[in-house]
């Protein structure tokens, strides 16, 4: 059998099965897995498959990401750090030493502390405080691991966004998820290997968030839409039904079969073959978003009145769907926590939208299974002033310390890390910087973040730059 | 004798001639390509060029010092003895706790390569230097080749690689193959029929000279420097947006299409670089030179609010020397930002160096005038001319009494002393910007503009018996147009400027503040504007909504009045000029000792909307005096602060200001300022602008430090401009400024300039670069496939005076570009990136290209060059999810269908159908694009609306032009959209689903107007003797032809 015929008779056997971008060839250019040395499956393939499940460097605690990404900083204070001593002294200037060298972004440094607006409560036999806000997270502290101790260096919504999710606050690097997949590939059937989900308003870090940075185009996030096509031009032309589609795609593969029996480019084998994954995924999104199938008790758990209507909470039983369907990286922006002034208000309604979804996400998981090997991650970019901003409602940028929790995939359960000063204001003891947290995230994933890596200008880029500690204390 | 077997009885002789073509015989290990690379790779980020990070004091990337040796061994390298080198000892040894590199790199040295580094220590351990830092030699070509084959130099150079693996050029591609593959590389447009037909007829009879002569045509189109713009707007990280947070939308198309005409007259490369690097700098520097310079101004801007903007100009500054170091030097520059380079000999103060001679501009936003405009400019300034010509004849003694006037003026204006107010505070209410204190103690207000609000400062000047305050409101480089207004013509108004006194010991409590505003009186100015009602446009700024507000004279300043404002704006061609007030105390005020003053400009006559209709004030300066009854002259301010200036040092610009504000002065002279002013009223408002480069003026030039750790709050020693030492020196005896430093990356001794743009456009052309990292030409850098090639290409490039059109023609000529990207077998076993060029090239074209051969074999295409951008359908959702919704009018008509490089580049929600086809962001240089291939690309090409759009247009294009019958017009479609003519095979796969689409329709399953229009209602407009049920069938077919994988991809 010459190669063209064996090239043809692969894209038939490729045809009949459902896989998705999994086996599609980027161009040959595209490809630069040198670091990753136990990835075999591409070694002398003419058509090199960029997302082909791999094994990490070790056994990973877990398998998948949900990263619910919370833009616009949402306020330690109010939620997850409390503070009675900054109640005592509400109205009252900071101490002078506290400030030597503090830079806020937009108030002034001697502003008047502003006492937390809401109460704490003792939740979960692990007796973790929680905000009076966060109710249903309150009903799964003990599935939580609260890092009240998080550092960033950026102050300001674009730069700290993209440091939180690609390790530099310069754009141009890969995210997170990009990472991610780069290092495991994707074991979805007929799904991307990375999915964002959004709601809200649109975020200030941008689409650089989930980009796939100086990483092969395959590596980046797909947004899922939640109105209108769900994954960009999805829906056939006005006119056309499935069965027109059906015939329009057979002819083309025909066509462009016929063709490679005469040039024999296997990059035509790859194309003839993600235009059937396309047709598939003309069913599997749809089949993904439409939630009419999940039972009221799901829904309810989840707070999702109308399963139409789009938002937080719908995106989080999404995600739960995506993470059934083997999507290994699912990531939901929700911006809305930028509250310099109405901040009593703006947390309240946050939380409404946010707090029941978010422990139902992490309850279901439970309930399925899915938790021991599935990362869920819950946080912004930076934390707020414990000084106010405005009259006596709201709070400016903090990057001194600031809350994120962790649940599932390989972290400690009912687990408090650190500590901040009485006023919120500093990390008492056990600092976790971003970089420190991301070598964690990666080593759940069975990574170690100093070897995953990719040259790039001649450099061996990483996702945590040259930095980055794994916090062995937060493994379970 | 064919052309191949010519060659390679060729190579046989020039092998003998040209050792370098030969392989490497046994023993001859070269430095720079076999261990160089090694070391890089193992031993250079604790051992190499960093000496900050440099362990045991060892450095191995120079020999000198690998012969001496570090702190903990001997000598590294002892030449001829590798069994006496430390190194070898240290690569082999068993023992864990020596070994390198440490067991925990867990990056070994490969066997082969320790056997390579063993026979290198063996032959002496030569050192060279990197092939990159030595400037390209040009091999000597044969002379017989030109003369006896058709092989061209560049054929010559890859028969000869080919040859050492046993390969061959393959045989030449049909011609309707290189026809489109010409057309789509060239100008990025799919051929038509009849001009593949043209071409097919003369490649039968002479397929070289065929090629030649549609090259000529093709490089002479305006098209050409379309497609070829885009590569470079990548490489200059090229948006309509500011990117960050806000991601405003910036008008910059200006610099798009200075470049487009660049490329199309052959702008030659060095001087492509110096006009976009120092354009500003050169003698009699043209608008379009100016433009140039807004190369290096595509970078993000912050306007997040609360930003400290000298943080963000820096992360700018960084970008900049990115951009530099990936489009023109092929050097990774960034990565000396923060230390020395690990691999490259690049220091930190090297890095500092390059950053020096780039670091003295402002962020300038020039006006950018059409041609007509231009024109009439030259006109008005014609007439100004001749007024002034005239004015001088008719008074003869002008000199001198302008020299009395000056005299009296400055003995006018030293009659009131001020002194100036020092800021200890300075804040805006919305705490949305930081304004900053000057050296001159001016006050200047960049990053998030804001419509409403105070800016404010707080001072403790010595205030005894204090009759008045003047304020200046100074323009700048940084300010848009130089202000010194921030709005979109750099104007500004002053609704209320208060000033207010807390006296110290007054017991406040913390959080509040007591003021006691003083009242202001007897306000005078330069010059304002009448008064009359806030124009619309500015109109609603949020405060007072609903307000009438109104502006005009500088008493509105202090009349307790937030409705009334003072502007200044002198109209047309004149308004970005200095304006002053002065305004008195009711009564000579004195205070006590560090008793504080508050001085307040609110500004809130401005639109709503922060950004785009702010009209605050830019920069300004507050003084006092004691002197009584101060006020402010008439003569405009511009003047006055020219005159401070001796006469002798004065520039043309002050000195006509002063003659200008004489001649006003002068009542003599009105018919002469009568005819002043009507010639400005005839200047013309520029409908754009371009961000720009400027240099600083010399009294607030900019210094260089060098910046610890990258940081840009953490300045260390200062740093003089200077190149990197590895590279060639600075040209002899020029001064250290940017227009050198163009001069310098352009030199014809650069190692690395030539190399880096010929293996670009290589890059275009072929696929892979001959140097695949085309961003990175170091140590590091992959080995180039074709190294004498290279040099070959870029001395020959050099010496044809840097065009780029010659190169594209040297490389599209060669038999090389010719052959057939038929793979075999064999070819894909052997070579399967094709790095060797045995078969033609064959990818998948770039993303705007993939669109424009929609629009183009459709019919669609609009083909105007060059204007605004345009804004293409983008999916609601899409534009749903931004942080600031943008202002998004969807091109209708014409425009819709112009070329993907017109497609509106918004940095945050990149193009949803060009980013599917790897388009880059904009976010950073980009010098080489990924080429994915993958279902969503698949989604785009079908669904997407241009695409949709498109596949009608062609059905109907095919019904017109394709002949009577299903069969002739499939043979058509074929044409159009591969450039070739239907097999048979292929003509029964398509005959079929037009026959099962039309029998769909007919039996009503499928709706003819919804499939040929998108409406139900709408029928198309269909060619004679079609109908509906054609323009429906052959619609859905002309979808599926688009999307063949031939029509996507340059075969």
């Amino acid at each position: 059998m010459n190669l063209r015929d064996e090239l043809r008779s692969e894209v038939a056997r490729l045809t009949t099965r459902r896989w998705f971008l999994r086996d599609c060839g980027v161009g040959l250019a595209g490809i630069a897995l040198h670091s990753l040395l136990r990835c075999d499956a591409l070694a002398g393939s003419p058509l090199p498959n960029p997302l082909a499940p791999r094994v990490p460097h070790f056994t990973p605690k877990a398998k998948r990401v949900i990263y619910l990404f919370q833009a616009g900083a949402p306020s330690h204070l109010e939620l997850f750090d409390p503070k009675p001593e900054l109640t005592k002294r509400n109205g009252q200037l900071p101490p002078a030493d506290l400030l030597k060298d503090y830079r806020a972004a937009f108030i002034k440094p001697n502003s008047a502390l502003l006492g937390p607006k809401y109460k704490f409560a003792t939740q979960g036999k692990c007796g973790m405080e929680l905000s009076e806000t966060l109710p249903h997270l309150g009903t799964v502290a003990d599935d939580l691991c609260l890092i009240r101790t998080m550092q960033t260096e950026a102050v300001n919504h674009a730069p700290a966004q993209i440091m939180m999710n690609t390790g530099s606050q310069q754009f141009g690097r890969p995210s997170f998820g990009s990472w991610t997949i780069y290092g495991l590939g994707s074991q979805s059937e007929n799904l991307p290997g990375y999915v964002v989900l959004t709601s809200a308003k649109g975020t200030s870090g941008g689409a650089s968030n989930y980009g796939c940075g100086f990483l092969p185009t395959v590596y980046g996030g797909i947004p899922f839409r939640p109105t209108g096509d769900p994954v960009l031009y999805l829906s056939n032309p006005k006119g056309y039904d499935v069965k027109t589609q059906r015939a329009s795609l057979d002819t083309l593969q025909r066509l462009n079969s016929l063709a490679l029996g005469h040039h024999g480019d296997p990059e035509a084998a790859a194309r003839i073959q993600n235009y059937e994954l396309a047709y598939q995924l003309q069913s599997s999104a749809p089949e993904l978003m439409d939630l009419s199938a999940e039972p009221a008790s799901v829904l309810e758990m989840y707070g999702i009145k109308d399963p139409k209507q789009p938002g937080f909470a719908r995106n989080c039983l999404l995600a739960r769907r995506l993470a059934e369907r083997g999507v290994r990286f699912v990531q939901l922006f929700h911006e809305a926590w930028d509250q310099h002034g109405d901040l009593t208000n703006g947390i309240k309604n946050n939380c409404k939208d946010t707090d029941q979804a978010s422990a139902a996400l992490v309850k279901d998981l439970k309930q399925r299974g899915l938790l021991d090997d599935t990362l869920v991650i819950w946080g912004g970019e930076f934390g707020r002033t414990p000084m106010v901003q405005g009259g006596n409602d709201g709070r400016d940028h903090h990057n001194r310390a600031f809350s994120l929790w962790l649940a599932g995939g390989g972290v400690k359960r009912g687990y408090i890390h650190g500590a901040t000063d009485d006023l919120g204001f500093n990390v008492a003891r056990d600092p976790v910087h971003v970089h420190d947290l991301n070598a964690t995230l990666l080593h759940l994933l069975g990574f170690d973040h100093t070897k995953l890596t990719y040259r790039f200008q001649g450099r061996d880029f990483r996702l945590t730059d040259v930095h980055g500690e794994v916090v062995h204390a937060l493994l379970a | 004798m064919t052309p191949r077997h010519f060659c390679r009885a060729l190579i046989a002789t020039f092998a003998s001639l040209a050792p370098w073509l030969a392989p490497a015989a046994a023993g001859e290990i070269q430095f720079d390509r076999e261990i160089q690379p090694i070391l890089a790779d193992h031993c250079f980020a604790c051992h190499g060029p960093d000496d900050q990070k440099r362990k045991s004091n060892l450095r191995l990337d120079v020999r000198e010092d690998a012969l001496k040796g570090g702190k903990s061994d001997g000598p590294a390298i002892v030449p001829g003895k590798p069994e006496a080198s430390a190194l070898m000892a240290r690569l082999t040894t068993q023992n864990a706790d020596d070994a390198m590199p440490p067991a925990k790199e867990e990056h070994p040295v490969k066997p082969a390569d320790l056997e390579k580094l063993r026979r290198w220590i063996a032959e002496g351990a030569p050192y060279a230097r990197h092939w990159a830092f030595a400037p390209p030699v040009k091999p000597p070509v044969p002379a017989a080749i030109g003369a006896k084959a058709r092989l061209t130099p560049v054929d010559v150079f890859l028969a000869a690689r080919m040859a050492q693996d046993g390969l061959k050029f393959s045989p030449s591609a049909a011609p309707e193959q290189l026809c489109r593959r010409l057309y789509l590389d060239l100008i990025g447009l799919p051929p038509s029929p009849a001009e593949v037909k043209e071409f097919s007829r003369a490649a039968r009879k002479d397929l070289p000279a065929a090629v030649a002569g549609l090259t000529d045509r093709l490089l002479a189109s305006e098209h050409y420097g379309e497609k070829w713009a885009r590569h470079w707007l990548d490489a200059a990280r090229y948006a309509d947006s500011n990117g960050y947070e806000k991601d405003l939308a910036r008008e910059q198309w200006a610099w798009r299409d200075w470049v487009i005409q660049s490329l199309n007259r052959d702008l030659p490369y060095d001087q492509f670089l110096i006009e976009q690097i120092a354009g500003d700098l050169l003698p009699n520097r043209s608008q379009a030179q100016l433009i140039a310079t807004g190369f290096l101004r595509n970078g993000m801007i912050n306007e997040e609010g609360a930003i400290v903007p000298e943080q963000f100009r820096m992360e700018g500054m960084f970008d900049r020397l990115d951009v530099i170091g990936k489009s023109a030097l092929g050097l990774t520059l960034q990565c000396a930002q923060c230390h020395s380079h690990k691999f490259d000999p690049i220091s930190q103060t090297e890095y500092y160096g390059i950053f020096a001679f780039l670091n003295n501009t402002y962020e300038a936003q020039t006006w950018v005038y059409s041609a007509a405009q231009e024109q009439k400019i030259a006109e008005v300034r014609a007439g100004l001319a001749g007024v002034t010509a005239r004015l001088k004849a008719r008074s003869p003694d002008w000199a001198d009494r302008l020299a009395a006037w000056e005299a009296e003026e400055l003995r006018r204006q030293q009659a009131t002393t001020w002194e100036i107010v020092e800021a200890m505070e300075l804040h805006h209410t919305t705490e949305l910007n930081h304004p900053v204190s000057l050296p001159d103690k001016s006050i200047l207000t960049l990053g998030h503009p804001t419509s409403g609000g105070d800016t404010y400062m707080i001072a403790e000047p010595n205030v005894t018996n204090v009759t008045g305050l003047r304020l200046e409101i100074l323009t700048s480089g940084d300010l848009p147009f130089g202000g010194p207004g921030r709005s979109y013509k750099g104007t500004w108004a002053l609704s209320e400027l208060v000033v207010e006194t807390q006296i110290l010991g007054t017991n406040q409590p913390p959080g509040t503040n007591v003021w006691e505003r003083l009242k202001l009186v007897n306000v005078t100015a330069d010059f304002s504007e009448p008064d009359h009602a806030l124009e619309p446009e500015w109109a609603n700024a949020g405060v007072d909504k609903d307000a009438k507000r109104t502006c005009g004279p500088a008493t509105f300043l202090a009349d307790s009045n937030n409705l009334t404002a003072w502007r200044a704006d002198r109209g047309v061609g004149r308004r970005n000029a200095d304006s002053v007030a002065v305004a008195q105390f009711e009564k000579p005020l004195t205070l006590p000792a560090g008793a504080k003053l508050k001085f307040s400009l609110r500004q809130d006559h401005a639109g709503a909307g922060s950004n785009a209709k702010n009209t605050m004030i830019g920069r300004f300066r507050i003084a006092c005096t004691t002197t009584p009854d101060p006020k402010a002259s008439t003569t405009p301010y511009a003047a006055v602060r020219a005159l401070q200036t001796p006469r002798a040092q004065r520039t043309a610009e002050q000195s006509a200001e002063i003659f200008a504000a004489w001649r006003q002065s002068v009542p003599e002279f009105n018919s002469f300022n009568d005819e002043v002013d009507a010639l400005w009223k005839q200047f013309p408002e520029a409908t754009t602008s371009v961000l720009n480069l400027a240099e600083r003026t010399p009294d607030d030039a900019r210094e260089t430090f060098r910046l610890d750790r990258g940081g840009w709050d953490n300045p260390k020693e200062r740093v003089a401009p200077q190149v990197p030492a590895a590279l060639h020196p600075l040209p002899a005896g020029e001064p250290p400024t940017r227009l050198t430093f163009a001069r310098w990356l352009v030199d014809k001794r650069s190692p690395l300039t030539a190399r880096v743009v010929v293996n670009r456009v290589w890059q275009a052309i072929f696929g892979v670069g001959i140097v695949e990292t085309a961003e990175d030409f170091g140590t590091r850098a992959s080995a180039p496939s074709h190294p004498e090639l290279l040099d070959w290409l870029a001395v020959d490039f050099m010496e044809h005076g840097w065009s780029q059109k010659q190169l594209i023609r040297t490389l599209v000529t060669s038999v090389a570009y010719r052959q057939t990207s038929r793979v075999t077998p064999a070819l894909l076993e052997q070579d399967p990136r094709n790095r060797l060029l045995a078969r033609g090239p064959r990818f998948r074209a770039e993303a705007e290209v993939v669109r424009d051969i929609a629009l183009g074999t459709s019919g669609l295409l609009t083909d105007q060059v060059g204007g605004p951008s345009l804004f293409p359908p983008v999916p609601q959702n899409v534009l749903d999810f931004n942080y600031v919704k943008p202002d998004w009018p969807v091109a209708t008509g014409p425009d819709r269908y112009r070329r993907a490089l017109y497609v509106f580049r918004k940095r945050s929600m990149p193009d949803p159908a060009l980013s599917t086809f790897d388009a880059p962001t904009a976010d950073t240089a980009c010098v080489r694009r990924p080429r994915s291939n993958t279902p969503l690309a698949a989604l785009t090409s079908l669904n997407e609306p241009i695409f949709v759009e498109a596949s009608q247009a062609l059905a109907l294009r095919i019904l017109r032009e394709g002949g009577r019958n299903d069969a002739a017009r499939a043979d058509y479609a074929y044409r159009l959209c591969t450039g070739r003519g239907i097999k048979p095979a292929e003509r029964t796969a398509l005959l079929q689903l037009l026959a099962v689409q039309r029998k769909q329709i007919a039996e009503g399953w499928l709706q003819s107007n919804q499939i040929a229009s998108g409406d139900d209602a709408k029928r198309p407009a269909l060619p004679p003797h079609t109908i509906p049920q054609d323009a429906a069938a052959w619609t859905i077919a002309a979808r599926v032809l688009l999307n063949l994988d031939e029509t996507l991809t340059k075969n």
